[in-house]
């Protein structure tokens, strides 16, 4: 069906100026779409910046906002992927009492067992890291939530695609 | 004193040389000097503002160069950009308009708007509060840039003098490159004052933006595969011939394949009215037999226009039967609303151009007799009565009519929003390109009588003519104060029927006739009109008409003329919101 709701990361390209998350925020805004998750970093090009967007709405709909984002003045190239198209991880950090560590064995088998890393401990309290895809960390979470969390945080999707953005060409042709 | 002798008219070949020759040295300047420069680099003679704290080191600047670059002051900065618009519109440069911070910034924002979904080249400068003063909620200090964002091309904020060059030269490279836009350049108190190394060199390319998509020949001749071998081709084209400077090369397209050609409001005037091949308006009240074709043609040629809602009606029942070929320049709007069966992407000049040769010559005459069938209906039901009325009322349509007759269609036409606009946009005759200005996509009532000062400015050549509704004129009317200032001799015809009357129409057929606030309680505006010391008549029965156009377009000066017309009268034909293009209405 034409209207289903599809998962779909958006990879832009862009110059890395003020106020253009701004202006690509509000292509989504106005027309009534709730961001997923968001992440901006460097690219692999120098000087150019890589928004990473997550959001769930119809292909049809998608194709017309990369079209919009496109657009933009200062929107190198944007691109859209199916979920299968890409390679993606999320973050998240948990603070959790340090005394649970010690009082709650099967703490150290989760964190052993889902592959987190403990990044600091101190008297009070510990932090756990974990990368990986969202169920994973969704699964982390539920089970440690049962001790008590103090904190948890977590980041947008970041995703690489298989398929090559032939960024570094599109801006080799506009030196030329 | 009279127009030609008012400054803006005495920029003089000597200044244009003293200019060029500073072109690529440095000098060292302040930055608002800086400012004033660029816009002589880029060729303004005319820009339109408004003054206040935080811009007046550019206003000071202004003074200086006032004998090489017209400031007219308008009476509220909206007015400033619609007055840019009327310039940029008639004469396909870019348009000006400058504001202070604060107020003066966000009086802006309609104009910019209108800009934006018009696709009107257009750069607007503000003045802001000191850099070290951003986000301290400052005195007049407001985020226009923030503001601004979603109704702009691009914008961008300027706090360090040595930006000047670079941004502005950006900006209008923007605002009038590809699709044009508004563009919004937001320059701090303290780059005004600083100084700097002034170097200018106009802009060419920015990396990150394609203004004009390369032509794919592929598609080139998939679309004149398309349209030689349709037995029932229709042509909808829009302000896309206009921008592209394509008028010649899209006569030559249909000349050639006799294709029946129907226009959006935004595309008229590119050929003339009374081209054969001219077959009327398509739109919510555009003609019947384009509207009604448009769900019978096998191949449908969108030429550089959007398929805006208030052309196709219901999506679901447009032009299903059809194939549609869209040429464009903008990729974003191709399958944005009607999906296409051939993309054409690039400026329609050159997209026109190549696709010439590959077609066949054809005459479509069997085709072209049901439009005449249908015009012929139409026109008993309605164009008869709008043109040459019997009833005792007068008509929207009879004061077009006379003032075709008058100008010989060689009037550039204002037009504000609602009815007056309709009847003006489907009755007015245009002998020459450039000659439909008005407010299309945003609707902005009070567009009209500023944005008709900017077109005479641009081309005092030609007669102006701004016709507006009661409503919108008091939206704006304040510019009347320009026009006194100024004595930019435009002609204003109000057709006054003391109602909203497009908001009334709809009012009649879909809510009962409860006439919720559109009822207007008017004022003399014959009196309002003298208080600026502009001629003004008043035509209240048909007899007087002809006589009170004659003399307003006689006139050598700016002239207002009232016409009180019918006060319950709709415009028809009409497409219901929401309704099938073929669902159109005659009554």
């Amino acid at each position: 069906m034409e209207n289903n709701k599809d998962m779909f990361t958006v990879s832009i390209y862009t110059e890395n100026n003020i106020g253009l998350l701004n202006r690509i925020s509000a292509i989504f805004q106005r027309r009534h779409i709730n961001i997923e998750s968001l992440n901006t970093s460097p690219s692999e090009i120098e000087g150019v910046s890589r928004f990473t967007i997550l959001v769930n709405i119809p292909e049809v709909q998608i194709k017309k906002i990369v079209g919009q984002i496109d657009k933009q003045v200062e929107v190198i190239k944007a691109f859209y992927h199916k979920e299968e198209d890409t390679i993606y991880q999320e973050s998240c950090l948990f603070k959790i009492k340090s005394d649970l560590l010690f009082e709650e064995r099967q703490i150290q088998n989760i964190i052993k067992d889902s592959n987190a890393n403990i990044v600091t401990v101190n008297k009070e309290f510990f932090v756990l890291e974990k990368s990986g895809r969202k169920n994973e960390i969704d699964l982390l979470y539920k089970e440690l939530s049962v001790f008590g969390i103090m904190q948890f945080t977590r980041s947008g999707r970041i995703a690489v695609t298989k398929d090559e953005m032939k960024i570094s060409k599109m801006l080799a042709a506009f030196n030329h | 004193m009279n127009f030609k002798g008012s400054i803006f008219m005495r920029m003089n070949t000597e200044t244009i040389k003293e200019q060029k020759q500073t072109t690529g040295t440095t000098h060292r300047i302040t930055g608002c000097e800086a400012i004033v420069r660029c816009l002589l680099e880029e060729g303004v003679d005319i820009l339109y503002g408004y003054p206040g704290g935080a811009i007046m080191p550019v206003y000071d600047e202004l003074f200086k160069y006032q004998d090489k670059l017209h400031h007219v002051l308008t009476r509220h900065e909206q007015g400033a950009t619609h007055a840019a618009q009327g310039y940029a519109r008639i004469s396909g440069k870019v348009g000006v308009a400058m504001a202070t911070s604060g107020p003066g910034a966000t009086n802006l924002i309609t104009g910019i708007a209108d800009a934006q979904i018009d696709s009107t080249p257009m750069v607007c400068i503000t003045g802001q509060v000191g850099s070290h003063l951003l986000g301290s909620d400052a005195f007049q200090e407001t985020d226009i840039i923030g503001i601004s964002t979603p109704v702009t091309k691009w914008n961008h904020q300027i706090t360090k003098a040595s930006e000047i060059p670079e941004v502005m030269a950006k900006a209008f490279y923007i605002a009038k490159s590809g699709r044009p836009g508004p563009v919004l350049i937001d320059i701090t108190k303290d780059a005004q004052f600083e100084e700097f190394d002034f170097k200018y060199e106009k802009c060419q390319a920015v990396r990150s933006y394609i203004p004009v998509p390369k032509i794919n020949s592929k598609d080139i001749e998939a679309a004149a595969e398309l349209i030689n071998n349709a037995k029932k081709p229709m042509v909808v084209w829009g302000q896309g011939i206009i921008l592209g400077d394509a008028e010649e090369e899209f006569k030559a397209v249909i000349e050639k394949t006799g294709i029946p050609s129907a226009w959006t409001i935004l595309g008229a005037s590119a050929i003339p009215s009374s081209h054969p091949l001219n077959v009327g308006m398509v739109g919510m009240h555009g003609n019947y037999a384009p509207n009604i074709l448009t769900n019978s043609c096998d191949v449908l040629i969108a030429i550089g226009m959007r398929f805006d809602d208030r052309v196709t009606g219901n999506l679901a029942t447009y032009a299903k039967q059809a194939k549609i070929i869209h040429f464009e320049i903008d990729p974003a709007e191709v399958d944005k609303n009607v999906k296409t069966d051939v993309a054409v992407l690039g400026n329609a000049k050159e997209s026109l151009a190549a696709i010439l040769p590959l077609l066949n010559k054809n005459s479509h005459t069997d085709w072209h007799n049901e439009f005449k069938k249908l015009y012929e209906i139409e026109f008993e039901k309605v164009i008869k009565n709008d043109l040459h009325p019997t009833k005792e009322g007068l008509t929207m349509g009879e004061v077009l009519n006379e003032i075709n007759i008058q100008t010989k269609g060689e009037a550039a036409i204002v037009s504000d929003v609602g009815q007056h606009q309709m009847i003006a946009c489907r009755y007015a005759e245009f002998n020459k390109t450039k000659s439909n200005i008005t407010s299309g996509g945003l609707g902005t009532m009070g567009f009209a009588l500023p944005a008709a000062i900017g077109a005479k400015m641009a081309a005092p050549e030609r007669e102006v003519v701004a016709i507006i509704g009661d409503g919108g004129y008091q939206m704006t009317i304040q510019e009347l104060g320009t026009i006194f200032q100024t004595k930019v001799p435009v002609k204003i015809v109000v057709l006054n029927n003391d109602f909203l009357g497009m908001v009334r129409q709809w009012q009649q057929l879909f809510f009962d006739k409860r006439y919720a606030s559109t009822e207007m309680t008017n004022p003399d505006f014959v009196a309002i009109a003298k208080g600026y010391y502009i001629e003004a008549k008043k035509v209240t029965k048909r007899e007087d008409l002809k006589n009170a156009v004659a003399e307003m377009i006689a006139s050598e000066n700016a002239y207002f003329l009232e016409v009180r017309v019918e006060k319950e009268d709709n415009v028809f034909p009409m497409i219901p919101s929401g309704a099938s293009v073929s669902d159109i209405r005659l009554s």
